[in-house]
């Protein structure tokens, strides 16, 4: 008899512990949620005074004044949105063609390495791009591409406006395409992971009709994969988005708007590492954090979307399989 | 027959001039790496004289080193970790082995793989406003808190991922054997996934080590020795940022030299991961 009750109480005991450990995992979960509120809630009470104060015309406005407690979001909001755009448009072509070179060109020996490499431009803390973009790039840029771009393009009708100014090597351009190196390593890998998923089968019956490995590539791996490749897209204008220390370095942090892609100008992240800790007075500081609510919203969206478009990618590899 | 020849032709050409376009893209990522690799050797290296280890930031014009910054810098990456690594094996120990059933587990990778890409700035935010601005000033623990709030996400999604390449058999062995839940998981699969959590780990700490967003408002910086966590703290990152933007040479050759430092450890951290999982999985 005493022994059942042991092995009864040592049986509880187990149970007691399972329980306990499953709750455990369940509250550091939880905890991540939880997170997620917190800083959408610290976000939002930090900003209520530049909220009370300006309203949705915030949002609209580009003055930026904090003599006289003026501020609207416009500026940065689109230095932001450009800055991501210019880098988008060059690391998109580049990231494909480095998927590809990744998954049916290079030797099988050496495809590691090279994968290994390209990661590696990830690894590179930002702050490390922005000072080779300050010290490097940009007066390389000033005297030996900037007066080209000048020259060529900015006499032309309609988009010369766009790439006209004053040679400085600094400015929005040369922001976007230090961008564009940056995010190239995350859209490439993921564009390489989700060709990876492509069945063979296919591949090779396309091969087997006669198709060409561009043909491959360009008419069957990627209408195969297109959802995945937009959300690795998306992930990289997230990351491209909320890029800060390379963006502050290289992008002048001018509060103007200009039509001149040359020009200095400032973006959301930026405006936040060069003022938070010079504002004074509760408007200004307040301002700034609104305009960090204005850029985790707009990440978080474009994040959202990107994962749900590479979860419907991994969902249709599951029926297929 | 000439239509058919010119249509050869033409996908040849296409597809030809496709695959050059390629190498030249591969070309133009090894090329920026290499460039700003050199850059680093070309300016580092010079400036990384024994001074560097020994000496604290100096004022502008005089010489002196980096030792508060490596030193603070080790400091809050340690405290960071051991603050994020636990509740990141936990939760992604509850994707992996709890959470088949109920809302909670796909919603929590929903965000922790949106969180994962979040802007690190607004992390340095939203601590300055839960935390610095109670305790009214800067400082190394604000830091912690902020990389720490990095390292999570990252852990998690790298303990879910290793966890779910542990065969199932293992775990029902184990089972059949009569262990509890909680043994299993503990004994069993997690130990069966520790190198992958390891490589995880060592990533979140490559990735941190390189962060100044987060920084800048909540360690801030400290001209002077400090082991004090609970004061501003000096760290690379931001001293870098600091002396790189100043016009005084003397801070921007020991810029280039903690530019030199923190791009070395994380790249060699970003390898050595990646060669301990490539060992571990080939024995497995």
């Amino acid at each position: 008899m005493p022994t059942t009750f042991l092995r009864d109480a040592r049986l509880k005991r187990q149970a007691l512990f399972d329980v306990l450990f499953r709750n455990l995992t369940r509250v550091s979960a939880f905890a991540v949620l939880a997170l997620l509120a917190a800083v959408i809630a610290s976000l939002i009470t930090g900003s209520m005074p530049a909220i009370h104060a300006f309203g949705f015309g915030f949002l609209t406005s580009s003055e930026w004044d904090p003599v006289n407690d003026q501020f609207g979001a416009l500026i940065p909001i689109v230095g932001t949105l450009v800055t991501s755009s210019i880098a988008l448009l060059i690391a998109i072509p580049v990231s494909f063609g480095i998927a590809l070179f990744l998954t049916e060109l290079s030797p099988r020996i050496l495809r590691r390495p090279f994968g290994i490499a390209i990661e590696l431009l990830a690894g590179i803390p930002s702050i490390i791009y922005g000072m080779w973009g300050l010290f490097v790039f940009a007066p390389l840029f000033a005297d030996h591409i900037e007066p080209w771009i000048n020259d060529h393009i900015g006499t032309m009708p309609y988009l010369g406006p766009f790439f006209s100014g004053p040679p400085m090597g600094i400015g929005i351009l040369t922001a976007g395409i230090i961008l564009a190196i940056m995010v190239i390593p995350f859209i490439s890998s993921v564009m390489r992971d989700v060709f990876d998923v492509v069945p063979t089968l296919l591949k090779e019956s396309a091969y087997g009709l006669g198709a060409t490995t561009w043909e491959v590539m360009w008419n069957v791996v990627l209408p195969y994969t297109k959802v995945g490749v937009a959300g690795g897209i998306m992930l990289g204008l997230g990351r491209a988005l909320g890029e800060t220390m390379a963006v502050t370095f290289v992008i002048g942090n001018a509060h103007e708007i200009s039509k001149s892609l040359l020009m200095p100008g400032n973006s959301i992240s930026s405006a936040l590492a060069n003022e938070f800790n010079e504002a004074v007075g509760d408007i200004y500081t307040a301002s700034l954090i609104e305009l960090g609510l204005i850029l985790f919203f707009i990440t978080f969206v474009v994040l959202s979307i990107a994962r749900y478009m590479l979860y419907k990618l991994g969902q249709r590899e599951g029926k297929a399989a | 027959m000439t239509p058919m020849v010119n249509l050869y032709t033409r996908r040849r050409i296409i597809n030809a001039a496709g695959l050059i376009i390629s190498v030249l893209a591969m070309a133009f990522g090894l090329f920026w790496l290499c460039w700003i690799l050199w850059t680093l050797l070309e300016n580092g290296l010079p400036a990384l004289a024994p001074a560097v280890f020994t000496h604290m930031t100096p004022p502008p014009g005089s010489t002196g080193g980096l030792l508060n910054a490596i030193a603070g810098s080790l400091m809050m990456t340690l405290v960071g970790t051991l603050i994020g690594t636990p509740i990141g094996i936990l939760a992604g120990t509850y994707l992996a082995e709890f959470g088949h059933r109920g809302w909670l587990a796909p919603i929590t990778r929903f965000i922790n793989d949106v969180l994962l890409s979040a802007p690190s700035i607004v992390i340095g935010l939203f601590v300055y406003e839960i935390y610095v601005i109670h305790v009214r000033h800067f400082s190394g623990w604000a830091g912690a808190l902020a990389l720490s709030i990095i390292v999570i996400p990252i852990v998690i999604r790298t303990t879910e991922n290793m966890l779910r390449l542990v065969p199932t058999t293992l775990r029902e062995a184990a089972a059949a054997l009569g262990a509890p839940q909680w043994k299993i998981v503990n004994f069993v699969t997690l130990r069966a996934a520790r190198a992958g959590i390891i490589t995880g780990v060592m990533l979140a700490i490559a990735r941190i080590s390189g962060e100044t967003a987060p920084l800048l408002f909540t360690a801030l910086n400290n001209q002077f020795w400090n082991s004090d966590m609970d004061k501003p703290m000096a760290n690379l990152p931001v001293v870098i940022f600091q002396f790189a933007m100043s016009p005084y040479e003397d801070w921007q050759h020991l810029a280039w030299a903690g530019a030199l430092l923190i791009t070395l450890s994380v790249l060699t951290l970003n390898i050595l991961a990646r060669v301990l999982f490539r060992q571990s999985a080939t024995t497995h």
